[in-house]
Formats: structure tokens, C-alpha cells, sequence
């Protein structure tokens, strides 16, 4: 049985290789799902529930696309890549798309041959500490113990930082979050660095939120997002636009219990072009013209799915910030729908 | 004349000095019998103290019945003071199925299950050959833990249907404990359909391969000899999996549909994947292991080269790496979009991994046998085959068994290495899973201990069948 399976799947492996050269966008198709490349477990933004049914704000963009391309937000599958396997498995085709709080720097971009089509979050690297330690400002860490994740640009961030404004630290090194919150909780660091999306959970789950501060100063860009690989433009665009449809929706005020209505009684031209009403946007990108009115109706606009995974009214209680549309302050900025 | 010193009964024995008996003597001959020695049992009474007033607190707080981390801490501080820690083995129970099951759907946890009992039915006869009462009491007692376990998953009539056939196997384990070598052969093929689910006919199919091979084998060596008669039959076999195979399973399965409901690979995880990982590399491994021994002390040129490169090439690389290569090498070499399973990719490398240390165990095992024996066995005039059969693979397997089941316990702890590679473990995989619900995140040591001890059991199970077996095979008077 082994043995068939093997030589099975490379024969159809083959038979696969001679029909290359399709688009992603024809395999999805093909294919009926996608496959989303996802996070193997971070609160909030990626992880099976205790059902193995997966939640979070990384989640639900997926969710939408596949219901942009596909028709139906069930039709994604969500592979778990830790950080060591992500950008083979995208490369190699495993996955469609990576949704997986991946930094957008400049070598990814180039080097590895990867297109970053949008920043679905702005985070930054912060610091938390005791409030009895009587600190407001991480400049004022001087000597400090500091629990620091190893192998990570937290790393290297942090060192920089401290190099910069001229003052020293002792790095504690710990091996993941969990460990982390385990030796801050027992004091043997003084303050604990990591995303501060990263840092606004840990703090939701130790036993005296109240107890400890989140500093002000963000002492890095982590500009994170939906990545494609290189060289198909076609898919690119459709992740990068379905993503943009719902920040625009948020902009427009379109939501999931409204999107139904708003299409048939809007008079904003760009709301009616959006959701399919007036023109054909949607073939422009080799899709339907209903693309972004399904990609909303699925878990909501921007602002929603932001709101039910990592928004204030969860226990993360993460502030919109510089996720806040760029009217409100924010930079989430969407072109034109023209 | 009177005696007055002779003593005219014996006096009634009295009892040792004190310090010459009970725990008395026992304390002094074996905790204080120096003044070094003496030193040593107080500090070690000491760092057990410390240990234990460090742990024990900590366990006795735990708490099984919460919703949450927070939760549990709150119960513990009502109970035991603000300042006082303690464990929350809540999050075992709430969760302790994933750290078994993975996302396996819940309906059809009775496959595994089954699937885990029927694993020791096969190894029944291997493991107790010829010895029909203890295996027919291992196959009793797993019959017994399985037909309580799934008697909250299945309905009436199929947990009768599971009685009955536990019932059979035992009786069979008992009366004719070689029989149950044939539940061993099927044993793979059953496992995989019952695990994956699917078509029952492709394994079927699969196992009619080995019948194709058989037949050709059959037809033509009379005429054409052994070698010409191996070799088509192989050929025919692999044309009867490659194209045949398949054609006549969805043949049959259209005309007699039966099957499971088919569970895709990425719903495998925790113990179900470790089993999965280290049973099918385990078995696999020790065959593949004893070939590479053997080549490697061949007299052919070719063979014994292509051996030891293959043994000194994978000894000489880290499993990590191994495991990398089944996840992303493969990949690239693999044209864009195959679905090369990756479980199967990682039983491939895990098994041909631990199948060069197995050579190297065994080799050492071959090694320690006197010249004399294969001497002998020439001199019967046994061929090559049939003087490893009977007389240097018995001698050198029992002297290799302690390093073999050292291989294997690493291998089966190693599986938790496959979270690199994005499966889900137990130790880290689920962990993850677990801790990056709000409700559970910040718990540290409750689920290393709990897979812990689930290994342990395992682990320590090997290694006990390991010494019995070296205790019964002992012949010599060393």
C-alpha cells in the first residue's frame, strides 16, 4: 500500500508537471480550495479552536479570499508552517498564499522572490514591564534584564535600541512565548520584548493585568501581511485587491449585515462599481463581478474582523492604532476603487 | 557430685543486637557504613526535601475542574492563599483528546482506537512466539481496555461485533498463537485503511500485488530459475500497483461501494501521530536494518559499498535535517502542486534514518560472533541464506537486543521532532494549539508533564519487553 501511494503520487506528480505553467488562480479553481499557508498557533491572529477549526484576524483574510475566488469561505484549507518552513512551502507551491504575521522587509521581497500585496497590520516591537518597577519609558531601562525571544529580529532590534540610546541591558534568553511569560511572571527578567500585539495577549493572561504596563516606545516596523509568490501578477492582484475591498468597506461604512442592502440601494458610485453593481471590476481581475460583495459578506470589512479577533471588545484588547483607517488617523489607505 | 555448671536445657535464642537487625542494620550497612557514605545520605535527604517542598505544594494544589488558566488560579488562591501556586490540570481535561487524537474527528475515534488494540494482536506472536498464555493474556487485557473505551464512541450492535472479534483473537492467541502471524501480515494494509479511511479495495488491491508477485513467481521460475522468476515478479507486481491495481479498485468499489469515511492527514496529531510515525519506522527499519548489516559485511564489491555510504551518509547527518529535506527538498524536486503526503514523506526518512543505526547495532551484534559459527554453518553446507536464517542472525539479533530497542525508544521520542516541519506532535505541536487559546495561554509545565508521562509509559513498556526478552533467550551460563 505504501509502496502504490508512493509510486501513485509520483506518476500523478508527473502527469501534474505536464499540465504546468496554469495560474494560481486556475489550480485554486481547479482544485476547489485554497490552500492557505497559516500561523501554527498565535492567539488572535491564527490558531485552531479546540474544535481544530481555525480562528483569528489572519484567518478570516484567507476566509475571504476564498470566498472572493471560490464562492464559499469553507473552501480554504489552512496549512500550519511553523517559521522555519514558510517561505519553502510557499515557494514550492504547498500553499497558494502565506497569511502569517510575516515581516515585509526588503530581502523577502527581493531575494526570495516573494510579493508582499498588502500590510493587513502595522505592529512594532515593545516593551512590557512591573508597574511597580516605577518605569515610563523604555529609555529608562538602563541595566535592565530584559526577557528576549533568541534567533529572532527581536533580537537584533533590541540591541540596536539599547546601543543607540547609549544605555545596557542583560538579555535573558527564553525560548518562546510561553516561556517568556513564565520567567517575566517569576521575575527574573525585568521587562519582556516582543510584538506588541505579541505583548498586549501575554499581558490579557497574567493573573494581575493591572499589574504590569506596556511602554510607549515602538522600537521597530513590522509592517505584517499576505504573501504571494513572485511572477503571477494575476494572483497577486486578487489578494492584494480583495484585502483593499475590505478596508474599503470599512471606509464606506459596508458591513456584513448591510452588504446585501447596500448594494441595492447605495447611490456612491465607487460602492456600487465595489460591490458589482455598475461596471466589471471583477473580470478585470478574472473573477465574477460579486467578488468583493462575497469577500465582505464573509466575516465582515476590515474593521469587523479586526474588532472580533484582536479589537477591544476581546480580551486582547488591541487599540486600532496605526491600523486605524487613515481618516481616523490610521494608515490603512486604500486606492481608489476606479 | 553435683554439676552445678552444666546447663541442663538450652537457653531460647535471643534476638540480634539492635543495631545487628531490622531497619537498624539495614540503614547502617547500606546508608551509613562510612563516614563518606554517611555525608552522601544526608545531602542526598536534603535535596530530595528540597525538591520535593519545591514540587509537592504545587501538585497537591492542583486543580481538574476549570474553564480557564485564570480561572484555576483563582480557585487556587480561594483555597490555598493569594500567595500559593499550584497545577492546573484543568487544561488536561479540557483538552487531553488533542493531545491524543490531533483534530481526528471525534466520530471516528473508535479507528484508532481499534487500530491501537489490533497493533498488540499483531505483535502478539512476534513478541511471544512461544509463549501462548502470555499472549493470550495481553491480547485479553487489550480487549478488555478496548471495549471500555469505546463503549461511550460506538453503538450496541457494533461494540457486540467488537467482543465478539476480541473474543475470537483471544481464543485464537491461546490455542494457536502462529495463526495470529496472518493478522500480523494484514496488519499494515488494515492499519492504513482504517487510519486514512477511503475505498477498502485499494489495500485490498495493494495486498493482491504480493498474490500477482507470488503467481508470476510461481509460473516462471521453473522454468526460466529463481533469479528471472524474482525479478519478473517484482516487475509484475509493480505494474499491478503502479496501473492495475487502481483500475480494479475503483472497478470493484463501483460495483461493491464499501469504505470509511476518509480523514485527511492534516487532522492526524499528538500521540496518534507519534504512534503512527514510530510504529510504521519501527517495523520497517529493523528488516531494512538487518540488509544494510549484511551488506555491509558482503563479500560483493557493489553492495557492500553502496551499504556503507548509504550508513555512513545518513549517520552522518542530524534527523532534523532529514526531516527538513521530506518537508521542503522534496518539495522542489516534486513538480509544483503534487500532494505527496507528508506524513508518508516523514515515515520514509524517520525509517530509513533509524534503519542505518539498526545496521550498525546489528553489525556489532554479527561482530561478536566467533568465526567459528560461520565456520560451522559452512560446513553443514547451508547456503548463504539459510545459515543467516539459522544460525548467525538468532546469535546476532540477541546480542544486539539492548541496542535495538535503544534505537527504537530514540526514534520513538524523536517523533516529537516532527514539529519542525509544521505536524502537530504532542509535546510542541499541541502545546502550541493549546496555549494560543486566551483561555490557556501562559500554562507551562501541566502538558509537558502529561505527555511526559504518556511517553514514559510507552518507553518504559520497550524497554521492560526488551529484558524479558533477553532473560528468556538467555542460553549461555555467563
Amino acid at each position: 500500500m505504501k509502496k502504490s501511494v508512493l509510486l501513485g503520487t509520483l506518476a500523478a506528480a508527473a502527469l501534474v508537471a505536464g499540465a504546468a505553467g496554469a495560474t494560481t488562480l486556475d489550480d485554486v479553481k481547479a482544485r476547489g480550495v485554497l490552500n492557505c499557508g497559516s500561523n501554527t498557533g498565535l492567539t488572535g491572529f491564527g490558531a485552531p479552536d479546540a474544535d481544530g477549526n481555525y480562528q483569528g484576524f489572519d484567518v478570516d483574510l484567507c476566509k475571504a479570499i476564498a470566498a472572493a475566488v471560490l464562492g464559499d469561505q469553507s473552501k480554504v484549507k489552512f496549512i500550519p508552517t511553523t517559521g522555519e518552513t514558510r517561505f519553502t512551502s510557499l515557494a514550492s507551491g504547498e500553499v497558494d498564499l502565506l497569511v502569517r504575521n510575516s515581516t515585509w522587509t526588503f530581502s523577502r521581497d527581493t531575494d526570495l522572490k516573494f510579493d508582499f500585496v498588502a500590510v493587513n497590520y502595522y505592529d512594532g516591537q515593545g516593551f512590557m514591564v512591573k508597574k511597580d518597577l516605577g518605569v515610563s519609558s523604555a529609555k529608562e531601562l538602563n541595566g535592565a534584564t530584559v526577557c528576549i525571544q533568541t534567533g529572532t529580529t527581536t533580537e537584533l532590534n533590541l540591541a540596536d535600541f539599547f546601543k543607540s540610546n547609549n544605555i545596557t541591558y542583560t538579555p535573558v534568553n527564553v525560548a518562546d512565548d510561553a516561556d517568556a511569560e513564565r520567567q517575566f511572571l517569576a521575575g527574573s527578567c525585568d521587562a519582556y520584548t516582543t510584538d506588541a500585539s505579541g505583548l498586549a495577549s501575554t499581558r490579557a493572561t497574567l493573573p494581575k493585568p493591572d499589574d504590569y504596563v506596556i511602554l510607549p516606545e515602538i522600537i521597530s516596523k513590522e509592517p505584517l501581511g499576505p504573501v504571494v509568490r513572485h511572477g503571477d501578477n494575476q494572483w497577486g492582484d486578487i489578494v492584494r485587491w480583495t484585502y483593499f475591498a475590505l478596508v474599503a468597506a470599512e471606509e464606506k461604512g459596508i458591513t456584513k449585515a448591510n452588504v446585501e442592502e447596500m448594494a441595492t440601494s447605495t447611490q456612491d458610485p465607487e460602492v456600487k462599481r465595489l460591490l458589482g453593481v455598475e461596471g466589471d471590476m471583477g473580470k478585470m481581475l478574472g473573477l465574477d463581478n460579486e467578488w468583493a460583495k462575497r469577500a465582505i459578506a464573509a466575516n465582515g470589512n476590515y474593521g469587523e474582523i479586526f474588532e472580533a479577533n484582536i479589537g477591544m471588545s476581546t480580551p486582547i484588547k488591541l487599540a486600532r492604532g496605526l491600523n486605524a483607517l487613515w481618516t481616523q488617523g490610521g494608515l490603512q489607505y486604500t486606492p481608489p476603487f476606479r | 557430685m553435683s554439676e552445678a555448671y552444666v546447663r541442663g536445657a538450652i537457653l531460647p535464642p535471643l534476638a540480634p543486637p539492635v543495631s545487628e537487625r531490622g531497619v537498624v542494620k539495614w540503614m547502617r550497612e547500606n546508608l551509613f557504613s562510612g563516614w563518606l557514605n554517611s555525608v552522601l545520605t544526608v545531602l542526598a535527604v536534603l535535596a530530595v526535601y528540597y525538591i520535593a517542598s519545591l514540587c509537592l505544594p504545587w501538585l497537591l494544589h492542583g486543580v481538574w475542574n476549570a474553564g480557564s488558566l485564570g480561572e484555576c488560579r483563582s480557585i487556587i488562591a480561594t483555597n490555598y492563599g493569594p500567595d500559593a501556586g499550584g497545577a492546573c490540570w484543568a487544561v488536561i481535561h479540557a483538552r487531553w483528546y488533542q493531545f491524543i487524537f490531533g483534530f481526528y474527528p471525534i466520530e471516528a475515534w473508535w479507528r484508532p482506537i481499534l487500530d491501537f488494540a489490533l497493533l498488540f494482536v499483531a505483535l502478539a506472536p512476534v513478541l511471544f512466539s512461544d509463549n501462548p498464555r502470555k499472549a493470550a493474556i495481553m491480547v485479553g487485557v487489550v480487549s478488555v481496555i478496548l471495549v471500555l473505551s469505546l463503549m461511550a464512541l460506538v453503538p450496541w450492535w457494533a461494540l457486540l461485533l467488537t467482543i465478539a472479534l476480541m473474543a475470537g483473537l483471544s481464543f485464537l492467541s491461546y490455542t494457536a498463537t502462529s495463526k495470529l502471524l496472518w493478522v500480523a501480515a494484514v496488519y499494515p494494509f488494515l492499519s492504513v485503511w482504517l487510519l486514512w479511511g477511503g475505498s477498502v479495495w485499494g489495500p485490498v488491491m495493494a495486498m493482491a500485488g504480493f498474490g500477482v508477485m507470488v503467481l508470476v513467481y510461481r509460473v516462471i521460475s521453473p522454468g526460466l530459475g529463481v533469479i528471472m522468476g524474482t525479478a519478473l515478479g517484482f516487475v509484475a507486481a509493480c505494474i499491478w500497483w503502479l496501473f492495475l491495481g487502481s483500475l480494479a479498485a475503483a472497478a470493484i468499489q463501483s460495483v461493491v461501494p464499501f469504505g470509511l469515511t476518509y480523514v485527511e492527514s492534516d487532522r492526524f496529531g499528538g500521540f496518534l501521530l507519534a504512534f503512527v510515525i514510530g510504529v510504521s519506522s519501527i517495523s520497517i527499519s529493523l528488516p531494512i536494518g538487518v540488509m544494510l548489516a549484511l551488506g555491509r559485511q558482503s563479500n560483493m564489491f557493489l553492495i557492500r559499498t553502496l551499504s556503507v555510504s548509504f550508513i555512513e551518509f545518513v549517520r552522518g547527518v542530524p534527523l532534523i535535517t532529514m526531516l527538513f529535506t521530506a518537508s521542503l527538498l522534496l518539495q522542489y524536486f516534486l513538480p509544483p502542486g503534487n500532494n505527496f503526503d507528508l506524513i508518508l514523506r516523514v515515515v520514509i526518512l524517520v525509517t530509513l534514518f533509524s534503519a542505518a543505526y539498526n545496521a550498525e547495532v546489528i553489525r556489532g551484534g554479527l561482530a561478536a560472533l566467533p568465526k567459528g559459527q560461520y565456520e560451522a554453518a559452512d560446513a553443514l553446507g547451508l547456503d548463504y541464506w539459510q545459515a543467516q536464517r539459522l544460525i548467525i542472525m538468532p546469535q546476532a539479533l540477541k546480542v544486539s537486543i539492548p541496542g535495538v530497542v535503544s534505537t527504537f525508544i530514540g526514534l520513538f521520542k524523536d517523533t516529537t521532532l516532527v514539529s519542525f516541519v509544521g505536524l502537530l506532535d504532542p509535546l510542541r505541536g499541541v502545546t502550541t494549539i493549546v496555549r494560543a487559546d486566551l483561555a490557556w495561554k501562559g500554562i507551562y509545565w501541566e502538558p509537558y508533564i502529561f505527555v511526559a508521562a504518556i511517553f514514559f509509559i510507552a518507553c518504559f513498556g520497550m524497554s521492560r519487553y526488551s529484558m524479558y526478552l533477553e532473560g528468556k533467550l538467555k542460553t549461555d551460563h555467563r
